[in-house]
């Protein structure tokens, strides 16, 4: 009985897969290795990936769309969708933007922009969980109603003088730090530092909290989820709420950076910030999703567009390989779903 | 004295008559199978001991003691736990957040609270081993078999100190080496001193687990019966309405 009882004990101790061979079947790796190799060939192949001036820029560039993405793959844990995260940023930035021109600092733009976005994602949030529209239909509606709110806001002009702040609007998201390591001086750009502290904290929430497992678990089985005793509606307004302030941040650093607010940022960014949650390994079924993986998706987008120009392909083409590297990370998990069934 | 003890309870909907003057008791440590055909008003009863109806007459005693439950969550805080028909698994999480979901152990860290990963590990995998289940709290559930997915659910209710623990078809969907392991967890839960009411159409199931038998048939009592005293063709006569009613 007792020999029986300690092998029983043996194999409850034991797991299924290690660590490292969960790591190495997972989409998320996978795509990190091609953006590895994606980065190794263009430093051989061109004069001018490598610089640093190039990496700066692609850093920086990555950083409106990774933020994004962050908040979006919340979103794509719980089973939903948001659309409408162009068209927040660009209501936002409008408020920020129209705040400061009238005369206010700093401050006051930045929270009248923050409470914006929350405003639009607690209605999200009211409409999906509670009133149980989809979120797909919703955030469509609001795609085109935020746009319409930031040209109503601005009577559709460009805003490009904000007030007594000015200049610290621009160094918040135009400036950089500069450091010494390795002999010589490195810049990093200020929109990089909020990209890599929000990832922290998201990566963070989703591991180690409560809230975070209680989003997996409602993108796994909303029903299951609902029978023990999972808040699951506080829970998906949260998620919307989190998914416009992500927005919403990118919107203001971003006007920091461009310097002026035109009423068509932003368009068609919705799709470019879903293809970076999904190639990072996001399942659209939900229940899958890392931090990490939106960064890593984000990053082997701004790889692609940058390398375009730098091998002097047509832009044209650009569509093409950011399709193509969309499905090249899909059939990963298929593969590896093929495996498992056999 | 009994666990839980029902003393003519009725509810209806509108005109129908779901469950009409039922009384029961249920021992500690008893496993009662309950069984009826569809409509028999089986899932209603159960949902009012789950507390997701009020009876529409009647009362409730839970040892000894009145109770009155207007949300699932307080049959939980009753001790009274109930393993769903569908499990309610999440495959995407590892057994252990299974067991834990909606009850996670945390601890603090400076000024947040996390998730206290290896107690739950340490705990999913006692509970695991008191079921006598080879399920690992490390893996996750979308891999596991029909019988550790019931592990999974049945380890659930021994996170509290639940006295009554229902089970709704826990062996309709699985192969029959898995039933025989179901059934073990069930004895197991029996021999902790715990209260099982199975509800299932599977009439060789319910002979091999259960004390005692009760048969509903049209929201009535039919039948309330040691498992010794009756027979499974007497019980499929109950059920039919072949045999009108055994006292």
């Amino acid at each position: 009985m007792s020999t029986m009882t300690t092998a029983l004990e043996k194999t409850i101790e034991q797991r299924q897969q290690s660590w490292l061979a969960e790591k190495l079947g997972s989409q998320t790796f996978w795509v990190f290795i091609a953006l590895v190799c994606a980065c190794v060939f263009l430093y051989y192949a061109t004069d001018s990936f490598g610089t640093q001036k190039n990496i700066y820029n692609i850093t920086r560039n990555v950083t409106f769309v990774a933020i994004i993405a962050l908040g979006m793959t919340l979103v794509i844990i719980t089973g939903g969708i948001d659309l409408s995260v162009g068209s927040v940023l660009v209501l936002c930035s409008m408020v920020l933007g129209v705040t400061m021109h009238a005369g206010y600092g700093i401050e006051v733009g930045i929270a009248a922009a923050i409470a914006a976005s929350l405003a639009v994602g607690f209605v999200h949030g009211i409409l999906i969980a509670y009133v149980g529209m989809p979120s797909f239909v919703v955030t469509l509606a609001t795609l085109s109603i935020a746009r319409s709110l930031a040209m109503v806001a601005s009577g559709n002009t460009v805003v490009f003088q904000f007030g007594p702040d000015h200049e610290l609007l621009l160094a918040l998201g135009g400036g950089a730090i500069s450091f010494e390591a390795f002999g010589r001086v490195i810049e990093v750009a200020h929109p990089v530092i909020y990209m890599i502290i929000l990832a922290l904290i998201t990566g963070f929430v989703l591991r180690w909290t409560r809230f975070g497992r209680y989003v997996y678990a409602i993108g796994g089985n909303e029903h299951a989820a609902t029978l023990t005793g999972v808040p699951v509606r506080p829970i998906k307004v949260a998620v919307y709420m989190i998914s416009s302030l992500s927005a919403g941040v990118a919107g203001i650093v971003q006007t920091g950076w461009l310097g002026a607010i035109t009423t068509n940022i932003g368009t068609g960014l919705e799709l470019q910030v879903i293809a970076a949650a999904v190639i990072g390994g996001a399942a659209l079924s939900g229940g899958v999703g890392t931090a990490t993986g939106a960064l890593i998706g984000a990053a082997l987008i701004e790889v692609i567009r940058n390398s375009l120009g730098l091998l002097g392909i047509n832009a044209f083409w650009q569509g093409c390989f950011i399709g193509g590297a969309i499905l090249f990370a899909v059939s990963f998990e298929r593969i590896r779903n093929f495996r498992q069934q056999e | 004295m009994p666990v839980l003890q029902l003393s003519n309870i009725s509810k209806h909907f509108g005109a129908i008559q779901a469950v009409n003057d039922v009384s029961l008791s249920i021992e500690p440590g008893e496993v009662v199978g309950l069984m009826g055909d569809n409509g028999a008003g089986k899932s209603t009863l159960v949902k009012m001991i789950a507390g997701n109806y009020r009876p529409s007459h009647g009362s409730m005693q839970l040892e000894g003691k009145e109770i009155v439950m207007h949300r699932p969550v307080e049959a939980r805080q009753h001790g009274i736990e109930i393993v769903h028909q569908d499990l309610a698994l999440c495959d995407n999480l590892t057994a252990a957040a299974n067991v834990f979901l909606g009850r996670e152990m945390r601890k603090w860290m400076g000024p947040v609270q996390i998730l206290n990963y290896p107690a739950m590990y340490k705990r999913a995998a006692q509970i695991f081993a008191e079921l006598k289940s080879e399920t690992r709290p490390r893996d996750l559930v979308k891999q596991m078999s029909g019988g550790q997915r019931q592990a999974v659910a049945i380890a659930r209710t021994r996170l509290s100190n639940a006295k009554l623990v229902l089970m709704d078809e826990p062996t309709a969907a699985i192969s029959v080496r898995q039933v025989a392991e179901v059934l073990n967890l069930i004895r197991q839960l029996r021999d902790q001193g715990i209260a099982v009411v199975l509800i299932s159409h599977r009439m060789p199931d319910v002979f091999s687990v259960a004390d005692r038998i009760i048969v509903l048939r049209r929201g009535r009592k039919v039948a309330d019966k040691k498992i010794v005293a009756t027979s499974p063709e007497e019980v499929t006569g109950l059920i039919t309405g072949a045999i009108e009613q055994v006292s």
